[in-house]
């Protein structure tokens, strides 16, 4: 680390401490309060301590009598200072945490706003688990410096008490005492300068082993099919080794630095007593006096510790605030206009104007693509793979927009609709089925209030009314991470489900059956056939059965409708469509 | 970047098979069996103690140096002594340079020996992950066993090199104090423990609390990441449903639930911690009034009581830290006890390793002999199946979904074992082969092909590590993908993203089907591996391996019938069951021993009706 990065990282650990203290003003006095309580009655404990030395030990040795005064007061002091501090650490521990808990909630809604209203194409260009650690480690890591903080303002506070109470008690001690101090605070600046690197490496070490896992364990099947697991052991352990020699050297500069941080203020008191015996003998000093300076060294030197956390948390914080703030940052380029549809019964009229679409390493996907579909007619694109026929689907259904063209939806060009039109109106049942750590029926409704003979019916259309039945609670069966596991194919037909009971005006099925049994989607698509005729039907499809559905057909290569016309028609004049959706009966010749 | 949806499922089953983080190893046995699995945490641990006690005992310096000053120094006989000071300063800044110094040692030992433990520990447990039979079977709860390998370690790691250092100091000191303040005066030792012993017994009582309440934001801590996921993993969903809004309520709801249970917690640690102040003021006090009474007596002299209450101090600081450290604790041995629960999960398959059989080259014979297979405490999913594939052979296993087609192929590639009967390869029991040979010669392609976040070619290599750059171009030639490869901007260099999702599902599988034929198996088994791709592709592939695979075995599980129509034979399952077997000329028109209709011909009913249109 450069030195302008050094001092970068601590002017932008103090701003991100400013953005959380700003944010929460009054439960950050309130720790700081507890904290300065702490440290001023730990002070106190030191001068309850000298005092009664002088007013009630010494004398009481002295004259060998005491008073039941004085034992009482030392009684009422003791535990008076000892409640009150106890109060102290409450309100500055809690204190923090609620205000380090309060920055975390407040950042980790905003940031799951942002994912809720960017657009698919930036979500395209950010992995799934750099979002997920944005919304997690990272703002984690952003606050992770207000634990310590009410701790550190309370030791500044403890210290300029202790200082003012040293130079109160004997000014020749207290300078002796003074020394001990800045030095501490060195050391600690000095250790956390030189560790505080390392920690960051072993934080990024540890997200790296834990990406290598995941991988691993996510492949599993591959791994074991092909025997690698001692590659994919030796790729973990190289990994692992690595972590655990920073963590060894991170034990060395601590072993290093420990001791000096203990010894300091230790022979800072040797050094006050030696000056003490001076002073007393001079008459300059009581012993009370020597016994509360070099109390006072004891007891403030190890909070001094934590200001050294607080600036070790700094690095960390910054790099996550940043990457939190990249997201925040973000505005979407997707505008919207303030163009209704009519909730009409029927289907949508949908219009594709001279689309094209180019991925970001200059791929060309779609290249001046052009058809119109009328209301509840049924259009199935036909294509090879990789031909652009999923990146039509998600044009369509506005997850990303194109470099140029349109595509009007009743006349009206999706990019002039208001938000949330295309969604009611429009429904894309996508390739690999997403479900909700939900019930089925949360599934299926997605929070509608809808009633549950129009979700069964929905399932039923999809041929799902089977296996959901035989759930253990049926509708109420809790589905994803913590529920049943359902195959491939199960999943696709509550996702398709999904839209059905939505019943769209235009529907739009990309490949939506690929993991169903031949005979299941059969029934499933004379389900369809008989249920929906109004809606407007868009089908991604490679099966006959499925094409054989539609009233058109676009035959779609390289990015451009080759050809287009009835199923029939396609066969006999486009012998590359014919190639491609005969191939199961063209190919199986008699051996 | 830690992406982990699940971190906190205790006890992970699947399918009938499960996990469980231990029956609950007491704190003890988990230690034990720890150290067990990591040796090198317990080697030289005594020296580590040694050096960890003369460190501790530096911290006796002071108290003993306030006390000898204001005795003999201050209010010795002969007055202020300077003399005797200096010498004093001079012996005990020796002293707190000696103790720095094993300090120094002790944290360096304690450092190395658990940073190498514990790597240790968590290079053993990845490797046996791989071996649990749940990580192909569910994959649902892989987050889970990544944490095993991660964050748990992390915790145990954490808490050995920085609780572990102030525990083992924290004991020492509380320890060394009682002896130096018995040294001093057992009245008023007595005392102090008396003062500390409410905080003593509420310990426990405490760390129960404490411990259900972090498992409280544990817990809440997976399901706000699996909320935190809808919104990136579903995007398309919840885009095209616009259900912003409900989503934003779930994750809001997670989020909060988090914030209150971490608050909550964060409560209970902070009174628990202040409860060791008021101790420490009780005995403070009671120290000073009892010792002016003993003192009254002459029983001891009034440096000494002031030192007793530095002595105090040195009792007071380690129980507040050892009272932090053993809630640490609390959370180190559950993750221990989680991984060790791991470890201690038996593998199901057991590699012979070098002493098993390795099977010599060409194409291999199959025989399934009386094979019955059920996940455990489930119902049997393939029954009393005995089949012999001929070596060179091209099957075909078709059947309803559940039908029994899938068990088969992994028992056929060792991804399980059976429940009864045995799988000959070669005739050899599969379960004498070893895994290195095995592998090398059964490949299995999945329909799901998985890529790694890389390049397309370290992908395709991951079949054949030393495979050139020309090698993976001319198989992909083989295959008939060069127009596929070559269409691609960046070709064989194209990154293909986390999980591979750069690439279509389609093109996923062509990468599989490619790495798969770079291995150069014996014996190929295909389940649904082209399912995604186009038709005529699809026959393309299906084609080119046909000539490929002349003279070596391959299985092939599909719903496209065209598959079975070309394969020399047809399996059909029903139920767990083989119910038919031949040629797809016989067995098209044949009926069942009942006289139903046959099962094949009813899928091939349906496949027509599909495709004559």
């Amino acid at each position: 680390m450069s030195r302008a990065e050094r001092a970068s990282t601590l002017l932008g650990g103090f701003r991100v401490l400013g953005v959380a203290i700003r944010h929460e003003p009054w439960i950050f006095a309130l720790s700081t309060l507890g904290s300065v309580l702490f440290g001023a009655l730990t002070v106190a404990d030191a001068w309850v301590l000298g005092w009664s030395t002088d007013h009630v030990v010494l004398p009481a040795f002295k004259s060998g009598a005491t008073t039941t005064g004085g034992l009482v007061a030392i009684l009422a002091l003791f535990l008076g200072v000892a409640i009150l501090r106890a109060v102290g650490i409450v309100a500055r521990r809690l204190g923090a945490g609620i205000m380090q808990y309060r920055m975390q909630a407040t950042y980790r809604r905003e940031v799951t706003r942002q994912y809720l209203t960017l657009p698919m194409s930036w979500h395209q260009r950010h992995p799934t688990g750099e979002l997920l650690s944005n919304a997690n480690s990272d703002v984690e890591a952003a606050w992770a410096p207000i634990a310590p903080l009410p701790m550190a303002v309370g030791t500044l506070a403890m210290m300029v008490i202790a200082i003012v109470q040293m130079l109160f008690t004997d000014l020749t001690m207290a300078a002796v005492g003074l020394l001990v101090f800045p030095l501490v605070m060195v050391v600690n600046v000095v250790f956390q300068r030189m560790s505080s690197p390392i920690f960051t490496r072993i934080q990024a070490l540890r997200a790296e082993l834990s990406e290598i896992a995941h991988e691993s364990f996510d492949g599993a099947m591959v791994v074991k099919t092909l025997g690698r697991e001692t590659e994919e052991t030796d790729r973990f352990a190289a990994k692992a080794r690595v972590l655990r020699d920073e963590g060894i050297r991170a034990g060395r500069i601590r072993a290093a630095f420990d001791p000096f941080l203990e010894s300091l203020p230790n022979l800072g008191v040797l050094a006050v007593l030696g000056v003490g015996v001076l002073r007393v003998r001079s008459g300059a000093a009581d012993p009370g006096d020597v016994v509360t300076v070099a109390y006072l060294l004891t007891i403030v030197a190890f909070p001094i510790r934590s200001i050294g956390w607080l600036l070790g948390e700094f690095p960390r914080s910054v790099v996550g605030f940043t990457r939190v703030s990249r997201v925040l940052d973000t505005v979407s380029d997707t505008t919207y206009g303030d163009a209704r549809l009519a909730r009409a019964p029927r289907g949508v009229a949908l219009e594709v104007d001279d689309l094209h679409y180019t991925y970001e390493e200059g791929q060309v996907l779609l290249d001046g693509v052009s058809f119109s579909v009328e209301p509840g007619r049924t259009v199935a694109v036909v294509g090879a793979t990789a031909s652009g026929k999923s990146t039509l689907t998600s044009l369509v259904t506005r997850l990303v927009d194109p470099q140029s063209g349109a595509i009007r939806v009743d006349g009206e060009d999706l990019r002039d609709l208001a938000p949330g039109q295309l969604a009611a109106n429009v429904s894309l049942v996508p390739q690999s089925a997403f479900l909700f750590d939900d019930s089925v029926r949360g599934n299926v409704t997605l929070g509608d209030d809808l009633p549950d003979d129009e979700v069964w019916e929905a399932l039923r259309t999809a041929q799902a009314d089977g296996f959901v039945a035989a759930l253990p609670h049926g509708l109420d069966s809790q589905l994803g991470e913590r529920g049943t596991t359902l195959s491939g194919g199960q999943r696709q037909r509550l996702s398709l489900a999904r839209a059905l009971v939505h019943a769209p005006r235009l529907l739009v099925l990309d490949d939506a059956t690929s993991a169903v049994d031949p005979e299941v989607e059969a029934r499933i698509l004379a389900a369809m056939r008989r249920r929906g005729g109004d809606s407007t039907l868009l089908v991604i499809a490679y099966r006959k059965a499925t094409i054989a559905l539609a009233d058109e057909v676009l035959f779609l290569d390289h990015g451009r409708i080759a050809d287009r016309g009835t199923h029939q028609e396609l066969l006999e004049r486009c012998p590359a469509y014919a190639h491609l959706v005969n191939a199961y009966e063209t190919e199986v010749a008699p051996q | 970047m830690t992406v982990n949806l699940s971190p906190e499922t205790e006890k992970i089953t699947a399918a009938g098979t499960s996990v469980d983080s231990g029956e609950e190893i007491s704190a003890r046995e988990t230690l034990r069996r720890g150290l067990a699995f990591s040796p090198e945490l317990s080697e030289g641990f005594g020296w580590t103690i040694l050096l960890a006690v003369i460190g501790t005992g530096g911290r006796l310096v002071v108290p003993i140096s306030v006390q000898q000053t204001l005795d003999k120094g201050i209010n010795g006989p002969n007055g202020v002594d300077l003399s005797f000071v200096t010498a004093m300063a001079i012996v005990a800044a020796f002293a707190i340079l000696a103790t720095g110094l094993s300090s120094y040692f002790m944290t360096v030992r304690l450092f190395t020996a658990s940073e190498r433990g514990l790597a240790t520990l968590r290079i053993k447990a990845f490797r046996h992950v791989h071996d649990l039979p749940l990580l192909t079977q569910n994959t649902e709860h892989r987050g889970a066993l990544v944490s095993r390998v991660t964050s748990d370690v992390d915790q145990v790691s954490q808490f050995l090199v920085f609780g572990g250092v102030f525990g083992i100091i924290s004991v020492g000191q509380v320890l060394l104090a009682t002896v130096v303040m018995l040294f001093y005066s057992w009245q008023l030792t007595i005392l102090v423990w008396v003062c500390f012993l409410p905080l003593f017994l509420s310990l426990n009582y405490f760390q129960r609390r404490l411990s259900a309440a972090y498992g409280v934001v544990r817990r809440s801590v997976g399901a706000m990441l699996s909320a935190i996921s809808e919104p990136v993993v579903g995007a398309v969903t919840v885009r095209t449903y616009a259900i912003e809004k409900r989503t934003q309520d779930r994750i809001d709801e997670a989020i909060l639930a988090n914030q209150l249970a971490s608050t909550k917690a964060q409560g209970l640690t902070a009174f628990s911690f202040s409860l060791g102040g008021v101790s420490a003021g009780l005995a403070n006090a009671g120290v000073l009034i009892l010792g002016i009474w003993l003192g009254l007596d002459g029983h001891i002299t009034s440096g000494e009581v002031i030192g007793f209450a530095f002595l105090v101090t040195l009792f007071v600081g380690p129980v507040q830290m050892g009272t932090q450290v053993l809630t640490d604790a609390q959370n180190a041995i559950a993750g221990w006890r989680r991984v060790i629960g791991i470890l201690e999960t038996p593998a199901d398959l057991d590699d012979p390793g070098p002493s098993g059989q390795s099977l010599p080259r060409g194409a291999m014979d199959v025989a399934f002999e009386d094979v019955s297979f059920g996940y455990p405490g489930g119902p049997l999913v393939l029954r009393e199946v005995t089949e012999h594939i001929e070596s060179g052979s091209r099957v075909a296993v078709v059947g309803e979904t559940g039908s029994g087609k899938t068990t088969f192929a992994k028992l056929l590639t060792r991804l399980m074992d059976p429940t009864s009967g045995a799988v000959l390869l070669d005739g050899v029991d599969i379960r004498q082969v070893e895994f290195a040979s095995l592998r090398r010669r059964v490949v299995l392609v999945p329909q799901e092909g998985f890529l790694f976040d890389s390049t397309l070619l370290d992908n395709v290599r991951y079949g054949d590590l030393d495979a050139s750059r020309e090698r993976v171009l001319a198989a992909a030639a083989e295959l008939g993908l060069g127009d596929w490869l070559g269409g691609l901007p960046r070709g064989l260099d194209t990154r293909v993203g986390q999980r591979g999702e750069a690439l279509s599902a389609g093109e996923r599988q062509l990468v599989a089907l490619l790495r798969a034929h770079l291995a150069d198996p014996d014996l190929l088994v295909l389940d649904e591996a082209t399912s995604a791709v186009d038709p005529a592709l699809e026959m393309r592939i299906g084609r080119a391996l046909e000539r490929l695979m002349s003279g070596r075995t391959s299985v092939t599980i599909a719903h496209r019938l065209s598959t079975a129509e070309n394969a020399d034979e047809v399996i059909v399952f029903s139920k767990g069951r083989v119910v038919q077997r031949g040629s797809h000329a016989d067995l098209v028109e044949q009926p069942m021993p009942d006289g139903e209709r046959g099962v094949y011909a009813l899928l091939h009913d349906s496949w027509v009706a599909q495709q004559s249109r």
